[in-house]
Formats: C-alpha cells, structure tokens, sequence
C-alpha cells in the first residue's frame, strides 16, 4: 500500500482526513472528530486531496472510506458524505459505504430515498420582471374588488339593520361604544392638548415678528376644528381601534369562529362588522369635539406664557370660530371612523389561518386607515374650499 | 343500507384555484349513519366537509341534501338546511369573548323566540350532556382543550340538529377522553337520532363508530375505497387503504 503525502488538520478536537491510494481503488481515511463542535476540512478541500486522474474516466475503480480511527460524528460529516457521494457519482466511479458506521449507512440511504419533492409543490423559477410586474397588478385589482365586495356587503348589512333583519348582539354594542370612546378619552387628550400647544408655539413664533400674538388664538381655534382635532383622533383610533378591530376578527378567523358563525346561519358582517362600525361612527365625532376643545385649551395654555390675557384669548376664539367650522371638522370625524373601521374589519376578514397573518392583518389596517384618513382628508378640505364652506 | 338518502354527493371537484385537491367524488350519507371521512394528511377531508357544510362551493359536481341541490339554492334557504346541522370544529371555535353559556345560548336566541329563561334550561342541559354541568360561566380560555371540544359539541347540538359533522373529534385528545367522545357520538346518534358526518384519521374511532365511510387519496386525488370500515379493510384491493387501516400493519 502506497501512502498519499496530502494531509489535512487543524486545531484539538479536530478531525483530519487523508488519502490512500493502492492499486485502482482510493480510500478516504477519517479521523478524530466530525461534529458541531468540532474543526474539520470542508468538502473542497477534500475535493483537493483528489488525484487529477480523477477526472478521467475508468482510471479508478471505487472510492472506498476507513473510519475505524473516526471517533465520533453527527450530521455535519453526513452532509461531508452526502456531497463526496454525490461528487464521485458525478465523476462516474462508484462509492463505497461499506467502511462507514451503519448508523451512518442508514442515515445516508434515508436521506436519499425521500420521496419525489415535485408532487409536494411546484415551485416556479424566480419570476421574470414582466410577471412581478403583472403579479403585483393583478394583486392590487383583487384588492380593490375587495374593497368594493366588502363596501357592499356593509351596505347590504345595514340594509337589513334597518329593516329590522340584521342580528347581533346588544352587549357586544354596548361594549364597542365603550372600548371607542371613554376608553379612548385620555390618550386623545394628551395628544389634542399637545398638538394645541405645538399649533400655538409654531404660530408664536411668526406672530410675534409682527406683534400679532393675539392672532395665536385665530391659528389654534381653526386649525383644530377644522383640520387637527378630527385627524388626530383619527389617527390614534386608527392605530388603537383599528388595529384591534383587526386583530381580533384575524384571530376568529385563525380559530375558525367566523365559519362557525356562518354555518350557524348569522351573517359575520351583521354580527361582528355592524357592531364595530357603527360603534366607532357614533364616537368618533364626539372625540373629534372633546379633542377641539382640548386642543384650544391647550393653545391657551401656551397663550399664557406669551402675556395674552384669557378673556383676550376667550373672545378672540369665540370671534374666530363658528358652528360651521366644528361641522367641517365632525364631518370628517364621521367619514374618518367610517374609514378605520372599515380598514380594520376588512383586514381582520380577509386574514389568513395563521398567526403571523393576523400580526398582518393588524398592521395592514393601520396602514391602510391612516392612507385613507390623509387621502380623504385631502379631498374634503379641496371639495370644503371650492364650495366655500 | 334501507334508510333513506340524506346526504348525496355526485361527481364533486374540489379545488384552490387551479390545484385540484379531489375529483370525482360520489358517496351518499344515510339516515342514521355515522359516516367517516378518512385519508392521508392534506387530501383533503377537511375540505370535503367545507363543501358539505355551506363554507366553499364546489368546483364541479353538486351536493344534494335530501332532494335539495345545496349549492344550487339561494342563500337563505343554504341556512335554512344549515340550521339542521350542528358542527364541531376541529378547535371548538368557541366564541373566545363569550362564556361557555352565551356561545351555546347564541344559536339558540338566534334562531328561536324562546325565553331567556327556557334558553338558560336548555343550555344547563346541554351542558350537563357532555358532562360540563356548572361551567356555564367559564370563559374558553379558562378551560382545557378537551372541554372546548366538549363545550364545541354542547353548542353543536343546541338546537337538536339532524346531522352532526365533526371535524378531527379526537385531535389533541388524549386516549381515554377521545373514547369518551367517541361514546357520546354514538350515544348522541341514538338518543337524537342524528346522521353524523366525522373527519377523522383516529383509527380506534373509525372501527369503533363508523357505519360507513370514504378514503380519499391525495396521489390519485380522488377516493378510492367505500364502504363499511371493517368490510373495507376486508376487501380492497389498494395497499395503501389495507396500510392505513392496519397503522401499516402494526395494529389490530
């Protein structure tokens, strides 16, 4: 037997691996150890151990393997195996197992008899740029016939609400009414009263280089009836109740609560959809108000520290607002709690049966809510203005 | 078999959009049957009960309840059917914001003018049917796996249902409380005098209730065995049904 020179090692608890050559046979000699934890050679430079006539065909007969100085092993050396196998069936010179643990034998012979991957699921080759392109538009068609389908089956549903047709449950009402509004109160309060202050100290600043501070009051009582009250407490519903309406039809969804209410012959829609909507369509115009005034507060309180007396402060805002601008602003407050609910109960239906689908579902409702609330609001304001309301 | 035809299946496609999941799908559920759906995972028996109770329609083929044509009638009278079919989920799909008492109440207040009073008799009852007398007011999440199933069918049978399906009964439940369950099916078919419809791969459940059944093969994507469990195993002639129903030969 004619000893090969070439020698791979490394470092302590190792493993080294060798080649002999005797005749027309090559014999791999494993030693040490092959595990996780362990430093080894990698497949290439076992590949490099390889003579140059092992390229050419019928030169060698069989590569066989010596593991009796192998001291132990796990599934890293039968990846090692599964890629020298799969390299010398390549190079056409058949592979010999014999010299292996049976364990590894039989671990070797299952990990290549799994069964034909193609019937599990076919799956296509990365897409060129034409079907990603085509992908994502029909994606977003079948979006908006979803958007549509559903602003119909509300319809529907309240339809039947009127005609006394629709069931669902008072208590859950009830419950909604209370989660959308006095549950809502202090976290829009913070904001409605900090968003007054930020108005008032942002127009300070200008104002005050024309001494027209008192014009402060102006800036605050409008901007908040007309555009930030109703905003901000959408914004904070959406984030808040939208997210939550989401979630918690996601989760009815994944644990097949909606079928069950199906085959029970009520309609989802009418028993969870109507209770949740009309809910956040009765609050939140009260919370769009309860934040105006705050908000004024607010910018009062900022008034304060610039020498603005309060009943200054008090008949400036009465003269600067009048009951048209609170319409503007509740007007909104209806379509924007329309927009959250809507938002969130149609992600929360249109949730997959998996837990990550309804973490998802919740942050796609508040996405689309607030895109909503800015795109609608933006319209509003330009429809108010051209017809001077 | 002398009763008559409840449930007929007739040359039903099932599929997700192109996939087809089974074609060609013929069976006939009868009076007083317990009827097993059984086959390998991901053939599609959950599926098959979707399209048989109102939740997906069919790709192709037509499932007829007595003389009725399910899929072909409007919505409401699907409920009207619907409402003589009660259903166990394979998770007890309990209402989680409802107390064991409402979500049985639910169907009830629904689709009754009982009093609140007569409605709260019959769900004690109900209750105490499946041996979960006193949890009227637990909520699902206070209770074990095996009681949401039990709590599940309670809410199933609120309304003396015609036919039963259920959905895996015995998955996640250890073996003394799935036979358990398997008792109170056969028990409720013959105090109720229910059809009912199981999906299941509990091979003790299949010889100990079944009274007829189907195997669906996900390979050839359609069925390929009818009849009797114990007569099927009997005399098929496919591998496949003889392995399953053997556990691969390792059981008895």
């Amino acid at each position: 037997m004619q000893s090969d020179n070439s020698h791979l090692s490394t470092s302590p608890r190792q493993g080294t691996v060798h080649l002999e050559k005797s005749g027309t046979t090559l014999c791999l000699h494993f030693t040490g150890h092959w595990t996780i934890g362990s430093d080894f050679p990698v497949f290439t430079d076992i590949k490099d151990l390889f003579p140059e006539s092992f390229c050419i065909p019928s030169t060698w007969n069989s590569l066989e393997v010596n593991t009796e100085a192998l001291q132990d092993w796990d599934s890293r050396f039968l990846i090692i195996l599964r890629d020298i196998q799969g390299y010398t069936t390549l190079k056409g010179i058949p592979f010999s197992d014999t010299g292996l643990p049976s364990g590894v034998q039989r671990l070797l012979i299952l990990a290549s008899s799994s069964p034909d991957t193609n019937k599990v699921r076919e799956y296509t080759d990365t897409p060129s740029f034409f079907a990603i392109v085509g992908g994502k538009t029909l994606h977003l068609l079948e979006d908006c016939q979803g958007l549509f389908t559903f602003t119909g089956a509300i319809t529907l549903s309240y339809l039947r609400l009127f005609t006394g047709k629709a069931q669902f449950l008072k208590s859950d009402f009830l419950y909604f009414l209370e989660e959308c509004g006095p549950s809502a109160l202090p976290i829009v309060s913070l904001i409605a009263v900090l968003i007054g202050v930020i108005l008032a100290f942002v127009g300070a600043v200008q104002l005050q280089l024309f001494g027209a501070e008192i014009y402060i009051a102006n800036l605050v009582a409008l901007g908040m009836t007309r555009e930030m009250g109703a905003m901000m407490a959408a914004i904070i519903m959406g984030g808040r109740t939208g997210a939550a309406f989401a979630a918690q039809l996601g989760t009815m969804q994944v644990n097949e609560e909606i079928d069950a209410l199906q085959t029970m012959g009520i309609d989802p829609i009418d028993f969870l959809v109507l209770p949740r909507l009309s809910s956040l369509l009765i609050m939140m115009p009260l919370l769009a108000l309860w934040a105006d005034l705050i908000g004024i507060a607010g910018g009062f309180l900022m008034a304060l520290t610039l020498d603005i007396s309060m009943v200054e402060y008090y008949n400036q805002t009465i003269n600067s607002v009048n009951l048209r601008h609170f319409g503007v602003g509740l007007f909104k407050a209806v379509i924007f709690g329309y927009l959250i609910a809507f938002s969130g109960c149609l992600r929360g239906m249109q949730c997959g049966r998996s837990a990550s689908a309804v973490g998802t579902a919740a942050t796609s409702a508040v996405v689309t809510a607030i895109v909503f609330i800015v795109v609608s609001d933006a319209v509003i304001t330009v429809i108010f203005n051209i017809l001077k309301i | 078999m002398t009763t008559a035809a409840l449930i007929t299946v007739t040359n039903l496609t099932m599929a997700y959009g192109s996939f087809v999941l089974q074609r060609e799908l013929n069976f006939t559920v009868h009076q007083g049957d317990i009827f097993v759906i059984m086959g390998d995972s991901g053939c599609g028996k959950s599926t098959l009960l979707r399209h048989m109770i109102g939740l997906k329609a069919p790709t192709a083929g037509s499932v007829h309840f007595h003389d009725t044509d399910f899929w072909a009638v409007s919505d409401q009278e699907r409920n009207q059917i619907m409402r003589r079919c009660g259903i166990l989920y394979q998770s007890g799909a309990l209402f989680s914001s409802m107390t064991l008492a409402e979500n049985i109440a639910l169907p009830l207040s629904q689709h009754t003018t009982l009093a609140t009073a007569e409605i709260n008799d019959i769900v004690s009852m109900k209750l105490a049917l499946v041996g979960l007398a006193g949890f009227d007011h637990f909520y699902p999440s206070e209770i074990s796996g095996g009681m949401k199933k039990r709590a599940g069918l309670a809410r199933a049978i609120a309304l003396d249902p015609e036919i039963l399906f259920f959905d895996e009964p015995s998955a996640g439940l250890d073996p003394i409380s799935s036979r358990l369950l398997d008792e109170l099916i056969l028990e409720l078919r013959d105090s109720l005098g229910a059809t009912v419809v199981v999906v299941t791969h509990e091979l003790a459940s299949i010889f100990a209730i079944g009274s007829n059944s189907i195997f669906l093969d996900a390979d050839s994507r359609t069925m390929i065995a009818h009849g009797p469990p114990q007569t099927m195993l009997a005399t098929t002639s496919s591998a496949k049904v003889k392995q399953f129903l053997t556990r691969g030969g390792s059981f008895h």
